[in-house]
């Protein structure tokens, strides 16, 4: 087994003995569209939503509740932990870049979040006869994409934050505007025309857009998939710039 | 041949030397101690032989190697055990020992390394369970598990009990016998005596003393130390007057004198003169903790 596999394989196994983050990132957003959609107004049509359902728009908002959950929440304590405990320290005394040990956990934390997302879907269609995502190709995208400048954030919060605490503090701050932005209180097609104008060019707004327009059939705006690119690009150059091993 | 040469190393943390000046060379198959008081930079000085560390100055070499620019190469043949680290909290034992072992192209046999340790019982046991013991032991295994050419381990047997201190030291001489060289940072005397070929004693970021333990022990004047209770009082005058004194200390009516064979003589023969009689009289030869402690004391002060 090669080592990048042999750090994956125990990177895995230490992944799936944390119930506590599993519940957060797998099972809450679901957890939260089905307890949503009991609302028997939320399963009517409603005008504000152009004759969608709220129960529909809540499909794309709890997808990308679940990436936020993983790359802002769940992520940074990790990574941070084991750059604070000397894990990364130990590694690179070793023949494998610690890096490779980063590289585990952030993308099981993608798989776990589009695992997730998979679930929210699953449910919403079979519970809620919400449709499938109309576009696949441009919900992929747009949820790829969102994935992404979700798991920047996180990592960009370990980077310029030195301890383990400073980075839950921080990782919480940024969590609750996350949350806004992805349209988890209200969805941002509902949001007031100003306040959507300035959230659509924000990480999530943007990403909750495109989620949205791909849902209901369309390829999204380009605009919307492209503020997400330029927003995760820049995340993840801040992450990569302020990083330190130690 | 030496496998680990350092010449001239420097390192400074906020304009504040802490190695300052630093040379050694450790030959291949030796054990070789690094050895001083808190701060005196021992650790900062193998975390620049680790790659670790950017010297400020000097030259390091691994085999040639060096540290910080032939890292991968450095690696695979450097094992390591730190002082402070950790591992993933549920990380098993057995799992560390398998994912370390993934690290290297060809691993000594884990479960060997496990039995010598005394890990065996421990295999299924998360890191975060583990004591402060069973933790050192496993990062002794995995520092050993790539099959080094030279191990670097920083306060070996700290938090180890008396017998499982003892353990690893046999471990260690198997591991040298074994054609391993050791770089061995402690604060352990009786360690340091039992285990190292030679000794470095460091203090305040510069070597004070490189030598074998018994010629360090020579080397400090005060090699023989004569203790014994006088049956009435001596006059200072007489114990300052002995030949090769280095140091006189009455305790509760015990004296206590560092000196050499002649002091030992010029003892007896004052003793005899002013018909003393010497009750519990020992002469002993002065142990690394005495070499150390003159060694590394401020004479400023």
């Amino acid at each position: 087994m090669s080592a990048s596999a042999a750090v994956l394989k125990a990177e895995s196994r230490l992944f799936a003995r944390e119930p506590f983050s599993l519940f957060w990132i797998v099972v809450f957003p679901t957890l939260l569209l089905v307890i949503l959609g009991l609302i028997p107004s939320f399963r009517e049509p409603s005008d504000d939503l152009g004759g969608n359902r709220v129960i529909d728009v809540y499909v794309p908002v709890s997808v990308l509740l679940a990436l936020i959950m993983a790359g802002v929440q769940a992520l940074p304590p990790v990574l941070s932990g084991y750059r604070e405990r000397g894990i990364l320290r130990r590694m690179s005394t070793t023949p494998v870049r610690p890096g490779s040990l980063l590289a585990a956990q952030i993308v099981l934390h993608f798989a776990a979040a589009t695992g997730s997302a998979l679930l929210v879907i699953a449910v919403g269609r079979l519970v809620f006869d919400v449709p499938l995502p109309g576009h696949p190709a441009g919900y992929l995208l747009a949820l790829l994409l969102g994935g992404l400048s979700a798991l920047a954030l996180g990592a960009t919060v370990t980077a310029v934050t030195p301890t383990t605490k400073a980075t839950t503090v921080v990782g919480s701050i940024v969590f609750f505007p996350s949350m806004f932005l992805a349209g988890v209180w209200v969805p941002v097609q509902a949001m007031p025309g100003a306040l959507r104008g300035v959230v659509e060019y924000l990480p999530f707004g943007a990403a909750s857009q495109a989620l949205n327009q791909a849902a209901g059939g369309d390829w999204p705006d380009w605009t919307h998939l492209g503020v997400t690119a330029v927003w995760a690009a820049l995340l993840i150059a801040a992450a990569v710039r302020w990083f330190r091993w130690e | 041949m030496s496998i680990v040469e350092v010449r001239g190393l420097r390192k400074a943390y906020g304009g504040r030397p802490v190695v300052d000046d630093v040379s050694f060379e450790v030959e291949e198959g030796e054990i070789f101690g690094i050895l001083g008081p808190n701060g005196a930079g021992k650790t900062t000085a193998v975390e620049c032989v680790e790659g670790l560390r950017v010297p400020d100055a000097g030259v390091v070499r691994v085999a040639g190697l060096e540290p910080r620019r032939e890292r991968e190469r450095l690696t695979g043949i450097l094992g390591v055990q730190l002082q402070e680290s950790e591992l993933q909290e549920k990380l098993s034992v057995r799992e560390a020992l398998e994912l370390y072992s993934a690290f290297y192209p060809e691993p000594a046999d884990w479960r060997g390394l496990a039995e010598r340790l005394g890990l065996v019982e421990k295999l299924g046991t998360r890191f975060g369970r583990l004591s402060g013991g069973q933790k050192q032991r496993l990062f002794i295994a995995l520092a050993l598990i790539g099959n080094p050419r030279v191990v670097v381990l920083d306060e070996l047997t700290t938090g180890l009990d008396p017998r499982a201190r003892r353990d690893t030291w046999t471990l260690i001489e198997e591991v040298r016998d074994a054609g391993v060289t050791v770089l061995l940072v402690t604060h352990f005397m009786e360690e340091a005596q039992r285990l190292c070929d030679r000794i470095a004693v460091f203090k305040r970021g510069r070597v004070a003393a490189l030598d074998t333990p018994a010629g360090l022990i020579r080397r400090s004047a005060g090699g023989t130390v004569i203790s014994f209770d006088p049956s009435r009082p001596l006059d200072d005058g007489d114990l300052d007057a002995l030949p090769d004194a280095q140091s006189v200390e009455s305790r509760n009516g015990r004296v206590t004198l560092h000196g050499t064979d002649a002091t030992v003589n010029a003892v007896i023969s004052l003793l005899a003169r002013r018909q003393i009689t010497a009750h519990q009289l020992r002469v002993s030869d002065a142990t690394l903790d005495d070499a150390f402690l003159e060694l590394t004391e401020d004479r400023e002060n």
